[in-house]
């Protein structure tokens, strides 16, 4: 049976991107960034996954005005670096994994979230930024990755509530997956950034530092935090830590933190990232009419 | 979500943020033809017709004069006024050949070496900029 093994939260910053494909991640600037990922680098190569479902969202580049999906998941077999306006990142293609992300979408729809599938796009700094943070610059990345994406720009975005319990339904979808594999969950953006208006560069230490806080634990307080809040606290583009939502509410009742880093400034944003092990796995049964009876429930 | 289902309550709070436009369902309407422009742009022969002659190419779009001045006049501002969003407008950041960091700055009322200086130092804190309404 397939498992979720951890999870992952992290900024996905495109300025990290240049910094690691230009080689300044020692640069004064971007040095206390990059060391701080340091031991989770380590950590992941001890605890590689066979696949990870990462959390992300698209910025302008695979997906337009033109459609715009709430939750999508990439069914495919390989996606490239997306061309965001200065030619694509140099790194290597990312791996899909097609068995594990259909029986993902189909459970899902059973579930009752009806997710977009898609079979081909290219991925942009949001996914491939992580990447780069967690396992450096190898030729060919260790693992395969199941790209989940969610419109956190058009509002309004799923609410924070939906995402947890998105998490928990894709915790259902993997233990139900008869292979033997290791998933991990990662859900990336944030923390606090503003990127627009005479408000812009708004970093909130606080109030990130609280949501770091409320990851770890049985605690499920985050799920209720309204959009308004993010806005307020976090700036316009914190809106998208309802993505480290997902990963943590896949990750089930309780967490426990292996690794933690906080750092201001990269560029216009506050960067944070978090090391999640389950303590305890459970997730509530399925809310469906089939999943929410008396058997399922026992 | 503790917070209003109900979508007018929903939208209402947001113009109580200080010097934010959120990227609303109305925005997105309205901007639809200008951030499909700016995607455009993510194409190397979109950008070098573009520069060889700006007022030209926005003429092949959907645009109304007053978005077209905005855009000759990288007035983003406006942009964000007129339905532009900030991720479509990058795309124009990254054609002018400008940092993110620096085309957020002409948003503010710092220039790009305070806005710099700024961000060094922590940021912009939150303190007084959540809520128009309740001075907070
Ligand atoms: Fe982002």
């Amino acid at each position: 049976m397939a498992r979720i093994t951890a999870g992952i939260a992290t900024s996905h910053v495109p300025l990290l991107g240049v910094a690691a494909d230009q080689g300044k991640s020692g640069d004064e600037y971007f040095s206390p960034i990059f060391a701080g990922y340091e031991w989770s680098r380590e950590w992941l190569a001890e605890n590689l996954p066979d696949v990870i479902v990462l959390v992300y969202n698209d910025h302008a580049s695979a997906f337009d005005m033109k459609i715009i999906p709430t939750f999508a998941i990439g069914c495919g077999e390989s996606y490239a670096p997306a061309d965001e306006g200065w030619g694509p990142r140099p790194v290597p293609d990312v791996e899909g994994h097609p068995d594990l992300a259909w029986h993902i979408a189909q459970s899902l729809i059973l579930d009752e979230f009806d997710m977009t599938i898609i079979n081909e796009m290219d991925v942009d700094h949001g996914l491939t930024v992580p990447l780069t943070m967690l396992f450096g610059a190898p030729d060919k990345w260790p693992c395969k990755v199941i790209p989940l994406a969610v419109n956190v720009v058009t509002y309004p975005p799923p609410s924070g509530n939906r995402c947890w319990a998105l998490g928990e339904a894709i915790a259902r979808a993997v233990d139900s997956f008869p292979e033997d594999l290791d998933v991990q969950v990662w859900g990336t953006g944030g923390m606090s950034h503003q990127l627009q208006g005479p408000r812009a560069g708004l970093i909130n230490p606080e109030w990130d530092n609280m949501f770091l806080d409320g990851l770890v634990g049985d605690t499920d307080k985050l799920r209720h935090i309204p959009h308004i809040e993010y806005l307020r606290e976090t700036g316009s583009e914190g809106i998208e830590m309802v993505m480290w939502l997902i990963m943590r509410g896949a990750l089930g009742r309780e967490t426990r933190a292996l690794h933690r880093h906080y750092h201001v400034p990269c560029s216009n944003t506050a960067i944070g990232h978090i090391v999640l092990e389950p303590v305890d796995g459970t997730v509530p049964p399925s809310t469906t009419i089939e999943g929410n009876n008396s058997a399922a429930k026992a | 979500m503790s917070g209003p289902k109900d979508i007018h309550t929903y939208l209402a709070e947001f113009d109580d943020i200080p010097g934010t436009r959120v990227f609303t369902a109305a925005r997105a309407r309205k901007g639809y033809h200008l951030n499909q422009f700016a995607m455009s742009l993510m194409k190397a022969e979109n950008r070098d017709r573009f520069r060889a002659d700006e007022k030209a190419y926005l003429d092949e779009w959907k645009l109304s004069d007053e978005v077209k001045a905005a855009v000759l006049a990288r007035d983003y501002n406006a942009l964000l006024d007129l339905g532009g969003n900030v991720y479509f407008l990058s795309k124009l950041f990254s054609t002018d050949g400008i940092s993110f960091a620096e085309a957020v700055s002409t948003m503010t009322d710092m220039d790009f070496p305070a806005y710099r200086e700024m961000m060094n130092r922590g940021g912009r804190s939150p303190e007084g900029l959540r809520s128009i309404r309740e001075k907070r």
